[in-house]
């Protein structure tokens, strides 16, 4: 660590990797302290880390993208409306029913992402809208598939490694919920210092330079609307086992603005602001809604637009500055 | 011998107005050309007609003898069509080795994998390291770009250009914006090019354009108005006029 501050002009790169296993086991670390501190919550808790991976979905479109999207939940929703339906008609190995989920989502992904990237800019974001509330109005016809506005219930998955049962408590869900965010966050980790995620980072900053070294932006920007899929289908999947029940609000453009206003709270473009986003948006919601359930939102707002005044970069953005400015780094090199 | 590069009555009219007119021009291997002209005269139209930004209404792009004028620009950069930037067209979150580390990928077709990790290939970090040596950007390599000084953001342009392997390399004003005391390492940067490479620089500095290009081609009202050594371009009465024309409009300097 001590050597590391020592100007890293021309030294080796062990910076980013063991910075990203640091990040990893205080997520690790986080989320076993959730389970020990609030065994009564659990519940919730595994709402949090789906509703998480769905951010950290959304981050990867916005973040690393650069494209604004307020359909996201139409991925989340389609894993989870196809890891229900799968679990309804006999498949229950929980394992099964994440990459289920994934494949959904991604398969979802590479639809709204052919269909969004034929636009920039605000029709672009229109189109997301559109895409959600078709996919939403889809799912409240289709009853005999999805259950309609009743939502789907009585999924019973199988436990956990042919041991642990998704019981009452909601021990083994919320378990299995972050081993997944853990494998998916190291994961995607490695995408984004792929030579994947670095051309990404570039599509979003400038498009015309990435053109003039004869790269096409489509097909990786496609690419990317497939695993951004993948994980909020896997977010989606998660609530599916967790909650034995999948509703429209998990397919609803509501689900998709929360989502958009929990990354840009935790900060956009490093995947650590989508976690720290979805905490703080979901324990405020949780804990001012029961303290006055009407009023909640002002409070959320007013939070909002304390942080797009003072901490534009986000939350995480803000503390990622403020780390800066005490350790003094001299050339720290890409995230 | 085939021009490596040739464009043959290239026109472009935006809405009943000629920007480009019947241009034509070749270029062998290795020659180094000046495109002069003064503000407005179409040469930024031109760039855009080259590099497949903008379509002709009529005329051809030839490179190395194929027919380019229907490919976009990514084609053309694939086929070894490649500029640089007027205004540098940099990531300032990113170093320098990683711009042109990003540009080797690219050509070995592995800038889009997933299942690598970018400073993991020791092929193009040692490739890139090779460039950014050339052209003297070692110090910085691994600095944040927006943290190097603009002389050295242009020689980084060059160094992503040369990391492309091109046949034709367009330099937009390559030496724009650099403070004079940072001119002569640009200078130097372009005598070093490879001597293969056809170069077409397009440029407002004319003590540059003297000391760089064996011959100059003028461009005024999108018309090629001139074309010959630079020695007798400031002889030629109607470069003269168009010159003096549009200075005298704009009212700047000599």
């Amino acid at each position: 660590m001590a050597e590391a501050t020592i100007r890293s002009a021309a030294a080796s790169r062990p910076g980013p990797l063991l910075r990203d296993l640091l990040g990893l086991g205080l997520i690790a670390l986080g989320g076993l302290a959730g389970y020990l501190l609030f065994p009564d919550n659990l519940a919730f808790l595994t709402r949090l880390i789906s509703v998480a991976l769905l951010v950290l979905s959304l981050d990867l479109i916005v973040g690393y993208c650069g494209i604004a999207s307020l359909g996201q939940a139409a991925l989340y929703g389609a894993g989870a409306y196809t890891a229900g339906i799968a679990c309804l008609n006999g498949v229950t190995e929980p394992f099964l029913l994440v990459l289920i989920g994934a494949a959904a989502g991604a398969m979802t992904g590479l639809l709204m992402g052919a269909v969004m990237l034929r636009a920039h800019g605000l029709p672009q974001l229109v189109l997301s809208i559109a895409l959600v509330q078709l996919l939403h109005e889809a799912a409240n016809k289709a009853s005999w598939l999805t259950g309609g506005s009743d939502g789907l219930s009585g999924m019973v998955p199988a436990p956990l490694f042919g041991v642990f049962e998704f019981d009452l408590w909601g021990r083994s869900a919320y378990l299995f919920g972050l081993g997944l965010l853990l494998v998916v966050f190291a994961v995607l980790r490695l995408v984004v210092r792929s030579p994947f995620g670095m051309l990404c980072r570039g599509l979003k900053e400038d498009p015309l330079r990435i053109s003039a070294l004869g790269i096409y932006a489509f097909p990786v920007l496609l690419k990317m609307f497939v695993i951004s899929g993948a994980v909020a289908g896997t977010g989606g999947a998660l609530a599916a086992i967790a909650t034995q029940v999948v509703g429209l609000d998990s397919v609803s453009f509501e689900l998709s603005a929360n989502a958009l206003v929990m990354l840009v709270l935790g900060g956009i473009g490093h995947l650590y602001g989508a976690l720290v986003g979805t905490v703080i948006f979901m324990a405020l919601e949780h804990v001012v809604a029961a303290a006055n359930p009407f009023h909640w939102m002002t409070l959320v707002g007013a939070v909002l637009i304390a942080i797009v005044l003072f901490a534009p970069r986000g939350l995480s953005g803000s503390l990622d500055q403020l780390a800066g400015l005490l350790t003094r780094q001299g050339g720290r090199a890409g995230r | 011998m085939t021009p490596v590069f040739e464009v043959s009555r290239l026109s472009k009219e935006f809405g009943g107005l000629k920007v480009s007119r019947d241009i034509s021009l070749a270029m062998a291997e290795g020659e180094r050309l000046a495109l002069i002209g003064p503000n407005g005269a179409g040469k930024t139209t031109f760039v855009n007609l080259v590099t497949g930004r903008i379509r002709p209404n009529s005329g051809h792009v030839r490179l190395d003898g194929e027919d380019i004028t229907a490919l976009g620009p990514e084609q053309r950069v694939r086929r070894g069509l490649v500029r640089t930037f007027q205004v540098t067209r940099l990531f300032p979150d990113m170093t320098p080795e990683e711009h042109v580390i990003m540009t080797v990928l690219q050509r070995h077709g592995k800038a889009a994998r997933i299942l690598a990790r970018f400073h993991g290939d020791s092929e193009a970090a040692d490739e890139a390291a090779d460039v950014l040596a050339t052209l003297g950007l070692t110090e910085v390599a691994r600095r944040k770009v927006g943290a190097i000084a603009y002389g050295q953001q242009r020689l980084l342009e060059i160094a992503i250009a040369l990391a492309q392997r091109p046949k034709v390399l367009l330099l937009d004003e390559p030496a724009a914006g650099v403070p004079s005391a940072d001119t002569p390492r640009i200078e130097e940067a372009l005598a070093r090019l490879p001597a293969s490479l056809a170069v077409l620089m397009i440029e407002h500095d004319m003590d540059l354009v003297f000391r760089f290009a064996r011959r100059v081609v003028v461009l005024a009202a999108g018309e090629l108005i001139f074309e010959g050594p630079p020695a007798d371009v400031a002889r030629d009465p109607q470069v003269r006029e168009a010159y003096l024309g549009s200075y005298a409009h704009a009212g700047s300097h000599a």
